[in-house]
């Protein structure tokens, strides 16, 4: 068993994560007046899982946090306790816990421990507040004194049949027998069912412990033969937890013999009875169990690396006698409810099955188990992980597979096409598959939108707590999917933006009765696509921004503003860097760093963000995004000798001038009218510095782009064509260069540069006032 | 390299202690040597793209099999020599804290071990290369090797290769 755990710690972690997530949801969602029982059934879950697995791999901490919640929840589970909205309240904060802890043993984050502390004995209160009732109510046995620090574990699951044969050559072996014996009764409650004699080694005891299998297994291995061993969960042990009658079920005498034979199992891959529907349901959910020498095989590993690769295999039902197995084994079998749920096919028959009262659960019937069976095999398959390395790396690839391709195809221009008709079929049909392939590849990386959004209920709803204000959130176009990376780097600005409408957007209660508006606010998060971009909106019906506050704040700086400002560039200012029209700073937001780094982030993402206000009636901040950062549609343009990209997005349309288009200022031809607008004109080879290129108007091409809502005319010499290119990054050998947005390569096998066309229309604004 | 190894056995004694491999190039009439783990490989002058208002001795960046890759003509950079560019120009990529670059030099020579006593201080002197970038003078009978400390200088500043925050 020596063998080093760390290996599977990365799964554990990115479990107990999503479990964790899931959690947060549920609670978030759930109604303490009438919970959904199955939302307390998934959050039971969540905590059993993340309580089996922190045990399995040794954190105590974890454990210990996840044992109290899971207690709470079980009762509340059972119909023993009403959900509370402390309960929900204290099983947030413990989840918050669970997270640092989490992060502490990922080594990112210090733990936490006297939160860790506090929140144990917040959860044991409300524990102990829910059995002064039921006692009085039951009188139900609590549990003895050696449990009393975990007396939910020892109620729970903490039965085992021992059955060994004693070691040969350890001397008397009555006295060896007596010191188990002594030092197990240490752990718990011991019965002797058959006792070893003189002439039959062979022993079978009975115990109920709060240690585990693994535990057991250590102390026995001194005594017993190495292959006798087997430690069987007890369901009968585990008193009042309803599904365990199962394992009784077992033909005792053949099970013992082949057990003994097949080394040491644990006894959980126990054949189900030979019950037809017990059956199905160990087919169909473990089939390949079914062999004994693979049952072996698997026993053997699971001895050495004990349960890490089990951790996938997703089991839906809580109650079922799938579950049960693993209840009794520890949960060691990690359940991935919230995916298994999200694969099932007949959610709702899994659901009734849960549901039912226990009798029904000791002896299920077909009907409610295949279902369950059916599902865990679906969310076997519905998913793999794989590190975003080895996706990127795919990409990469695949990017350079598409330049290869392109570069084929244009050796292939000059070909005769009636010789070689095979070869230019090819060549077409290598294209359409490239393509297709550059698009499943890239949609590896794409990721709903809601692993951003379902962040949000949580921190509104604490937020708003501490704020006084009622707010409703209201998310739109979850499954809007993005790039992963994207996904990443917006969170943050996106948590800053709705922070910041719920603080400043959105008004008291008291306010918004006088406004004659009704007393919750709400705020409204979408995501949708629209042309290539990726839009998300925060939204509020809150007061709107005050102009004229705004342009009084930015006089005060002393910014140059004037009344004639345009909304949309009034609200621009608050971009600014140190802006706050907070009239106090809170602990929420006012301290003026926020919005410029919002707004610094979301460039750097290659998106945009806009603001729409009105005084009354809300405020409207939209994000624009491309959907990814790796791909780009682009126009290639020629000036002199260099090609150069402009991505498509931001091109609205281009034109050859004629003469009478250009207007000038002060003698400087500066401007062109399109279609009675004046844009000033951007001349590509002069910003760049690029000789021989075309210098007469009617000559070249004017390329109109608009990017943060300005638009300008860039001068060119020629549109080559259009393109979907790689992003290379520049920086990553060189540096940031002005206007220049990043690189890529050619077919040609030519290194090709991204125009930084916002930059370059915010230099026509500002190269304007100079050059007239 | 069969010419590195024979240069070895006819001027190195045995001691192999801390012998430093170097690369040596000639720049116009001038031989500079540079640690040979710092470079990745050696090829040919491609054309390159130019970049928009750069030094004039960074030639532009060129794909090298999927990187982009700034190219320096170290010629134009330290003033020596004529900054052609011919069939036989080579280019040697370097392999620079993680980055990437390639330097233009008139040709690659051979490789070389020198012992420590084989370098000298180089003395104070006016340059167009900075007497900080150079480790020292390594002497081989009659040749002069201008030893060149070659990640300080493409790290540097006025190398303008690396943004200021990073360098």
């Amino acid at each position: 068993m020596a063998i080093d755990m760390s290996q599977f710690y990365q799964v554990f972690f990115e479990e107990a994560a999503e479990h964790l997530a899931s959690m947060e949801a549920l609670l978030l969602s759930i109604d303490p007046v009438a919970p959904d029982p199955e939302d307390v059934n998934a959050l039971f879950r969540a905590a059993h899982s993340i309580k089996g697995s922190s045990g399995t791999f040794g954190f105590q901490d974890m454990m210990e946090v996840t044992h109290i919640l899971e207690t709470m929840l079980d009762r509340v589970r059972k119909g023993e306790a009403p959900l509370t909205d402390d309960m929900v309240d204290a099983s947030l904060v413990a989840g918050d816990v669970l997270k640092n802890l989490l992060a502490a043993h990922r080594g990112e984050d210090e733990a936490d421990r006297p939160a860790a502390e506090a929140i144990c004995h917040r959860l044991e209160g409300l524990c102990r507040a829910l059995d002064v009732p039921r006692q009085a109510a039951r009188a139900e046995p609590v549990a003895s004194p050696l449990s009393s620090m975990q007396p939910e574990l020892l109620r729970q699951s903490a039965g085992f049949d021992l059955l060994f044969t004693l070691v040969g050559d350890v001397g008397g072996e009555r006295d060896a027998f007596a010191d188990l014996l002594s030092e197990l009764r240490q752990l718990g409650t011991v019965d002797v069912l058959e006792a070893p004699t003189p002439g039959e080694r062979h022993c079978h005891l009975r115990i109920v412990t709060a240690v585990d299998a693994d535990a057991l297994r250590g102390i026995l291995d001194f005594v017993a033969e190495a292959t006798s061993l087997r430690i069987e969960p007890l369901a009968a042990g585990a008193g009042d937890d309803e599904a365990y009658g199962f394992f009784e079920d077992i033909p005792e005498p053949v099970r013992a013999d082949e057990w003994r034979s097949s080394d040491d199992a644990y006894g959980f891959f126990e054949p189900l009875p030979a019950s037809e529907s017990g059956r199905g349901v160990a087919e169909e959910a473990y089939g390949f169990f079914d062999e004994q020498e693979v049952a072996s095989l698997l026993a053997r590993q699971q001895a050495a690396e004990p349960y890490g690769f089990f951790t996938e295999l997703p089991v839906l039902d809580a109650e079922s006698p799938v579950q049960a197995v693993q209840e009794t084994a520890y949960g060691l079998f990690e359940p991935l409810p919230v995916m298994a749920e999200a694969t099932s096919p007949e959610p709702v028959e899994v659901r009734a099955a849960e549901g039912a009262p226990a009798p029904a659960i000791v002896a299920p019937s077909p009907a409610a188990r295949k279902p369950s069976a059916r599902a865990a095999s679906a969310g076997d398959s519905g998913s793999i992980r794989v590190s975003v390395e080895k996706v990127d790396q795919m990409i990469n690839l695949v990017g350079e597979l598409v330049i290869t391709q392109a570069m084929l195809t244009q050796a292939a221009v000059n070909v005769d096409p009636v010789i070689c008709e095979r070869l230019i079929n090819g060549l077409a049909q290598l294209e359409r598959n490239t393509r297709d392939l550059q698009e499943s590849v890239m949609s590896i990386r794409m990721m709903p939108i809601s692993v951003v959004f379902s962040r949000f209920p949580r921190v509104v709803r604490d937020l708003s707590h501490k704020l006084g204000k009622q707010v409703e959130l209201k998310t739109i176009g979850e499954s809007t999917e993005m790039d992963k990376s994207l996904v990443e780097r917006i969170t943050d600005p996106l948590t800053h933006l709705v922070r910041n409408s719920l603080d400043h957007g959105l008004e008291t209660p008291e306010k918004r009765r006088a406004a004659g508006k009704s007393e919750t606010g709400t705020i409204t998060l979408s995501a949708y696509h629209q042309s290539g971009n990726i839009v998300i909106e925060v939204g509020d019906d809150g007061a709107g921004l005050n102009r004229a506050r705004i342009l009084a704040k930015a006089r005060e700086r002393g910014m140059a503003v004037s009344d004639a400002m345009s909304d949309q560039e009034v609200w621009q200012l608050i971009m600014e860097p140190g802006f706050s029209t907070a009239d106090q700073v809170t602990e929420v937001s006012g301290r003026g760093v926020g919005m410029d780094v919002v707004k610094k982030n979301i460039s750097a993402m290659g998106g945009r963000i806009e603001l729409d206000s009105m005084a009354g009636i809300g405020t409207r901040i939209t994000v624009r995004l491309p959907l990814t950062l790796a791909i780009l549609d682009g126009m290639s343009v020629g000036v002199g000798p260099e090609t150069y990209i402009i991505p498509l997005g931001y091109v609205m349309e281009s034109m050859q001038p004629e003469r009478g288009m250009m207007k000038s200022v002060s003698g400087v031809e500066r401007l062109i009218q399109v279609r009675g607008e004046y844009l000033p004109v951007v001349c590509l080879h002069e910003v760049f510095r690029i000789p021989a290129a075309i210098t007469d108007w009617s000559k070249g091409i004017m390329v109109v782009l608009e990017a943060d809502g300005q638009s300008a005319a860039l001068f060119i010499d020629q549109l080559i064509g259009q393109h979907q290119v790689v992003i290379k990054s520049l920086e990553a050998n060189y540096r940031r260069v002005q206007g220049i947005a990043g690189a890529t390569i050619m077919g040609d096998g030519r290194v090709a540069l991204i125009l930084d066309v916002p930059m370059l229309v915010g230099m026509a604004r500002r190269v304007l006032p100079a050059a007239a | 390299m069969p010419q590195a190894a024979h240069t070895t056995a006819t001027q190195e004694p045995e001691d192999s202690g801390a012998v430093q491999e170097l690369l040596t190039f000639t720049l116009g009439a001038e031989e500079y040597a540079i640690d040979i783990l710092k470079v990745q490989e050696i090829r040919g002058y491609d054309a390159v793209t130019t970049i928009a208002n750069a030094p004039s001795f960074i030639k532009g960046v060129i794909n090298l099999r999927g990187t982009i890759v700034p190219i320096v003509d170290l010629r134009i950079k330290f003033s020596v020599g004529v900054a052609e560019y011919t069939p036989f120009t080579v280019v040697i990529i370097l392999n620079i804290a993680g980055r990437v670059v390639g330097m233009v030099v008139d040709a690659v020579s051979d490789v070389i071990a020198l012992k420590p006593e084989q370098i000298r201080p180089a003395p104070d002197f006016a340059s167009s290369v900075d007497t900080a970038y150079i480790m020292g003078l390594g002497a081989l009978g009659e040749r002069m090797l201008i030893v060149v400390d070659i990640e300080r200088l493409m790290l540097s500043s006025e190398m303008a290769l690396v943004d200021e925050a990073a360098a």
